[in-house]
């Protein structure tokens, strides 16, 4: 083992892996933070992709509810009292603000339910309209908005532990790291599980998996197909609807033009990576979320020695690229491995004409 | 076997189901053409037709899966509608599909329970009542079914008993089954008829829809022959025979066999030594298969459909690398050579697909009828095509191949079934050929067309071509073969002669893998 | 071609800008609060400015053929991609890798004679683009990663390698800003008005190029075959992994063109920040032209004047030049939902949607292509 640690460039990898995993346990929570639009677009790619709806549209209707969430927020703020905070930060304004991107991603999601399922148009083309729009849209007005300087109705906070809790150890770091959180991200963690639970268990989940592998013969046990599709793509635009507002009024408090950067399609191969199932997902948009903290943790508190010397040395746009480089790594490692709902893409016309 | 009593049912008794007048319009096609049909209580009645016919558009609406232009459906002398497949089921109608409507990756009980779940509390399955009444269900046949297991992991038999579970378990009354026999065995057959015939005891109606003339015969209380989207014969069958149906049903005289005349065996043209192959998920399929084909003689691979006979194929057609073993073509070694090596020398490959690999849909002829020669003289010089030449064969190609087309530029996917086969055809055997391998060549086809493949195979045979015949269906094997193989479970459990062969042998094969014939069952078949 | 059979073909097309120029107005109109107050005129004037920005003089003609040449040499990658059965969304990270390589060769040549440095730059524009988009293709080829994802993650990657590279290695010495040095005589000449670069060239002689290898050769039936029926292509004994790989190579190496000559032909330099919409821009290109090389030119030059005249309608209107991203993303609503715009005028026409597109979403969620 000295051997080898002597070795430069194996000694320093080595290092490294250690390195990520204190880095990991130390910001936990920060991973988690990080991860929460990433699960959330995932489990929104679950809901349509296991019913057989390919979504690729999840970064617009992110940018979409994000700024939605922000600037009906801020009108909110104009006329509504905003009172005291109450647990969470949680204010009238907010969560006005809250349910209006809910609303958006329901919307959103309805274009998509209606082009891939009802229109039967080509599904990838549906989602690439959709960011192509909400990219414009959200651009154009968030341009002529900021024109005006609203005053933002700030954001969420996270759930604060009484004083101590953090001091106990082992379950001090595991209560920080889950639990420490603004209700968005909360309200991932609790819907992972949720989701998962009913996929396997419940006859909504059974009904949905036979839809994303073989509508037909779920139709010919008299189940609607086009009913169960739109109906889990509109939830799915509750879960996109959250991840947007994530970035607006709880990550954060305003709203820049493309501020989603590409989480919406990173989620899409966190789905992929979690094998299509929300714990699989929101699993694999952990490891996302530290490829997206570890250049903030460098720069707050690098390693020592060489390792340190090395990785202060590395450009910082390495590291801002580093989500993006390990999604395509983990995509070309797993896809062929990772079998998707059959009829995932496929539009379903009801009347056969197979004689 | 006792043959069925013949129907004795007054005038006065209502039919369990009565189909008035339906007719059904699809672009270009009108499949149905105001037929009429009455089933009766506790009747098997056979619906008989060819390929394209109508048979399974009519079955469609009575399922509620399409929507009449026209007619009426009663249901014990109520008129009723059909909206969709969940209405059908509530009137007590069950269908078992040709294609199995299956889902692959779930449990054999989560399939049955599907659209109908016994629920607990708000959400959740109540998988445990469930079990037990499906254990009970299948128990009354003497079926021992493991509820847990995937679908996908089943045999094509299988499938099918829990097809018709899923209908016994929605308590339907009339049922319905769309070709059920075509993927079976001979004694899975029997095996089937014998479940139909105590189900009509206890008082199911049953619709039977076949293109087979003696199975037909057989089960059938009543049959209704199907052309051309019409009713052109109802009968009895006491009263009729093979031939009197088939002329019924195809519009012609027909001799449903072709005479395949004498075949002039030479010398072995491809041999096969302990090939072995893989599935695309990495699982080996094939194994150790050898055997050899004669210039001038057809072999046929007989078995139930998904035995591995689609990766023995496809290695030797050169699109799926074998993972050992040996292939000889005249001698030379050819194993894993490329698709378009093993064309250059002179190998043809009909497959069984179509669709997918035969034509490209969205092209027309003339670019279809290239297909696999685009790259060289006199269809390209050097890498610029030449359109006129592709242009004049391709009209040669349809003249000589009588392919029914409004012109040389037609849209691949707008022809029928049986002419876009021709065109895979013509251009796969308007060649000189030192070896034709033939996967599923009619499947799907009508009486016509089936005849007209069938002749340019022995064409072909009677040239000094060897040919590999692969079909999951028996009795085309047994028509054209000068030898058979039988395929079961990835091996090559015995080849015999063709003219000798009976279907119960080669079934019982098909069904065993001959273990009962073979103490052994891994004797190894010699050429 | 008939005039009908002409109607036919492009009336959706039309009808779709057209609507999409409506759904602009009222965009417009309900903005207007917030630009100038309610204004229900401000459509008008905005387009008018449009229009006159893009057609009014010579000098915005030119501008308006300047404009549309990325788009064109953009949407040319994208369509033989769908040519091909694959949605290259990577148009943007070509161009950068193109941009940049450009932008750093042309400046280390910067002092040698025009004939040598013109054709070294663009070559390392054009390799480079080729390069990053071949990458997409052989992982799609040999994983199955699809590039969907693949390629819209490589043009995140591409930013923050121009990023890294206009700040750090390849930064000008004294700049009062990031920015790369000079590309001195490497700078593409101006052939016509006051900025009519050479560049405008490439695009012209690109499509009849790309319209003739597709339709006229071997190798555009075996792409066209690919795009069509992969499973069919390797029956007939092509390859379609090669396919795939040239397929997106060639789209790099367009649109690394496109990068180029935008760096060698308008500003003469790379700044750090330097953004494009080029990516998503071909997408509509390459839709609204159905993926035909003919249609590309057409649909490239259309949006083009509207890239051109957008400025003008900033400052005469002020109505923002993002109100064209806008109204891409509805032309592109309109054309995938020809049902609705077939039922809003109550016409036939031909179908609009590529029929390759039907491969790129069925391979989305499939095993690793043979």
């Amino acid at each position: 083992m000295d051997f080898v640690l002597h070795l430069p460039v194996i000694g320093l990898l080595l290092q490294f892996v250690g390195y990520l995993v204190v880095v990991s346990v130390q910001n936990g929570n920060l991973i988690i933070t990080l991860a929460t639009p990433i699960g959330l677009g995932a489990l929104c790619g679950f809901m349509n992709e296991r019913s057989g709806v390919v979504n690729i549209g999840i970064e617009g209707m992110m940018l979409t509810a994000a700024f939605i969430a922000w600037y009906v927020a801020a009108l909110a703020g104009q006329v509504l009292p905003a009172g005291t905070p109450g647990p969470l930060g949680i204010t009238l304004p907010l969560l006005v603000g809250l349910a209006a991107a809910l609303a958006a991603g329901v919307l959103v999601s309805a274009l998509h339910a209606w082009l891939s399922i009802t229109v039967r148009a080509d599904q990838i083309i549906s989602g690439t309209i959709i960011n192509i729009v909400a990219l414009g849209i959200t651009g154009y007005l968030g341009l002529l908005i900021s024109q005006n300087s609203p005053s933002s109705a700030g954001n969420f906070s996270s759930l604060s532990l009484p004083a101590g809790v953090d001091g106990i150890p082992v379950l001090g770091w595991l209560l920080n790291t889950v639990i420490e959180h603004g209700p968005i991200t909360l309200s991932m963690l609790v819907g992972v599980v949720v989701l998962q639970v009913l996929l396997y268990r419940s006859r909504w989940g059974l009904r949905t998996r036979a839809v994303g592998e073989h509508p037909r013969a779920a139709e010919t046990v008299g189940i609607d197909v086009i009913a169960l599709r739109y109906r889990n793509v509109l939830l799915g635009g509750l879960l996109a609807g959250l991840a947007g507002a994530w970035f607006t009024i709880e990550y954060g408090n305003s709203f820049q033009g493309g501020m989603t950067n590409g989480r919406g399609f990173i989620a899409l191969a966190a789905l992929i990576f979690g094998r299509w199932t929300p714990v699989g997902a929101v699993g694999a948009a952990l490891l996302f979320g530290v490829a997206d903290a570890l250049g903030t943790a460098i720069r707050q508190g690098p390693p020592t020695g060489d390792l340190g010397t090395f990785l202060t040395a590395v450009p910082p746009q390495l590291f801002s690229a580093l989500p993006y480089i390990v999604t395509i790594v983990v995509l070309a490692g797993v896809v062929g491995r990772s079998v998707a709902p059959a009829a995932d893409g496929q539009p379903y016309e009801r009347e056969s004409k197979a004689t | 076997m006792e043959p069925p009593d013949p129907p004795t049912i007054t005038p006065a008794s209502t039919p369990a189901l009565e189909m008035r007048g339906i007719t059904k319009r699809y672009p270009g096609v009108l499949a149905n053409d105001a037929i009429d049909l009455e089933v009766r209580p506790g009747e098997i009645h056979a619906l008989l037709g060819e390929n394209g016919a109508g048979k399974s558009t009519l079955m469609n609406i009575l399922y509620g899966l399409a929507v009449p232009d026209d007619g009426q459906i009663l249901l014990d002398g109520t008129p009723v509608e059909m909206r969709s497949p969940a209405e059908a089921i509530a009137y007590g109608i069950s269908m078992v599909h040709q294609h199995f409507m299956l889902v692959p990756v779930l449990s054999v009980a989560d399939n049955i329970l599907l659209g109908d779940e016994p629920v607990a509390g708000l959400f959740f399955l109540d998988r445990r009542r469930a079990h037990a009444r499906l254990r009970e269900l299948a128990g009354g046949f003497g079926w021992d079914l493991d509820l847990d297991a995937p679908v996908g992991s089943l045999s094509v038999g299988w499938q099918q008993r829990v097809e018709i579970l899923k209908a016994l378990y929605r308590n339907a009354s009339i049922l319905v089954l769309d070709e059920p026999t075509a993927v079976l065995t001979p004694q899975e057959t029997q095996e089937i008829f014998a479940v139909l015939r105590r189900l009509t005891g206890e008082g199911y109606s049953v619709i039977f829809i076949s293109h087979k003339l003696y199975e037909v015969l057989e089960i059938a209380d009543r049959i209704t022959v199907i052309r051309r989207g019409r009713v052109v014969g109802q009968r009895v069958p006491a009263e009729t025979d093979e031939d009197d149906l088939a002329e019924l049903m195809v519009g012609r005289e027909v001799q449903l066999t072709v005479d395949r005349g004498e075949s002039h065996p030479g010398a072995p043209a491809l041999v096969v030594e302990s090939l072995r192959a893989a599935d695309d998920r990495g699982h080996e399929v094939v194994h150790e298969v050898s055997f050899e084909v004669r210039a001038g003689e057809i072999f046929g691979i007989a078995g139930v459909a998904g035995n591995g006979q689609d990766e023995l194929v496809e290695a030797l057609a050169g699109l799926r690398a074998p993972t050992a073993g040996r292939v000889r073509l005249e001698g030379r070694d050819v194993t894993g050579h490329s698709a378009r090596d093993l064309h250059q020398r002179n190998v043809a490959y009909v497959p069984a697909d179509r669709h997918r690999f035969g034509l490209v849909l969205s092209y027309p002829l003339t670019d279809n009828l290239v297909l696999t020669d685009y790259y060289h003289a006199p269809f390209a010089r050097g890498i610029v095509r030449d359109d006129g030449a592709i242009t004049r064969h391709a009209a040669t190609a349809i003249e000589r191949f009588d392919v029914r087309t409004p012109s040389t530029t037609a849209i691949a996917a707008t022809l029928s079934g049986g002419n876009q086969q021709k065109v895979v055809v013509a251009r796969e055997l308007d060649r000189e050929l030192r070896l034709l391998i033939l996967d599923q060549p009619t499947r799907g086809l009508d009486v016509g067309s089936i005849e007209f493949i069938h002749r340019q195979a022995i064409a072909k045979r009677d040239a000094g071509t060897a040919i590999l015949l692969v079909s999951a269906e028996l009795d085309e094997i047994l028509e054209l073969s000068d030898r058979i193989g039988v395929m079961y479970r990835g091996r090559l459990v015995a080849i015999v002669d063709g003219p000798s062969a009976s279907r119960e042998e080669i079934g019982l094969l098909m069904a065993t893998g001959g273990r009962e014939v073979t103490p052994t069952g891994s004797a190894s078949p010699v050429a | 071609m008939t005039l009908k059979r002409a109607v036919r073909l492009l009336s959706i097309p039309v009808l779709a800008i057209f609507l999409a120029l409506v759904v602009g107005a009222v965009l417009m109109i309900l903005s207007s609060p917030l630009i100038n107050g309610l204004d229900p005129g401000l459509p008008l004037s905005a387009y008018a400015a449009l229009v006159s920005g893009a057609f009014g003089s010579p000098d915005a003609l030119v501008q308006t053929v300047v404009s549309a040449t990325p788009l064109i040499l953009a949407g040319l990658a994208v369509g033989i991609g769908f040519k091909a059965g694959l949605f290259n969304i990577g148009g943007q990270g070509q161009f950068l890798v193109g941009a940049v390589a450009a932008a750093a060769v042309g400046a280390a040549v910067s002092t040698a004679g025009g004939v040598v440095a013109i054709p070294l730059a663009l070559l390392a524009g054009v390799v480079a683009g080729a390069a990053y988009g071949f990458i997409p293709g052989f992982l799609k080829a040999y994983t199955g990663a699809h590039e969907v994802v693949t390629t819209i993650m490589l043009n995140y990657v591409a930013i923050q390698m121009v990023g890294y590279l206009i700040t750090g290695p390849l930064r000008a010495q004294g700049a009062t800003f990031a920015r790369s040095p000079s590309v001195g005589n490497a700078a593409l000449p101006v052939l016509f008005g006051s900025n009519g670069h050479l560049g405008v060239l490439f695009a012209v002689i690109a499509v009849p190029i790309a319209w003739w290898l597709l339709f006229r050769t071997t190798i555009g039936f075996e792409v066209r075959t690919v795009g069509a029926s992969p499973d069919a292509a390797r029956y007939a004994g092509m390859r379609p992994r090669l396919v795939m790989m040239l397929t997106l190579a060639v789209g790099g190496l367009l649109a690394g063109l496109a990068g180029a000559g935008e760096i060698l032909g308008i500003s003469g330099y790379m700044p750090a920040g330097y953004s494009t919409n080029v990516g998503f821009d071909g997408i509509t290109v390459a839709l609204l032209g159905r993926a035909n090389p003919i249609g590309i030119l057409l649909s490239g030059l259309l949006l083009g004047a509207m890239r051109a005249g957008s400025n003008l309608m900033q400052i005469q209107a002020g109505v923002p030049v993002q109100v064209i991203d806008v109204l891409q993303g509805v032309i592109l609503f309109f054309l995938a939902a020809e049902l609705l715009v077939r039922r809003i005028f109550r016409i036939r026409a031909a179908r609009v949607q590529v029929d390759e597109l039907q491969t790129v979403t069925r391979s989305y969620s499939s095993q690793t292509p043979k």
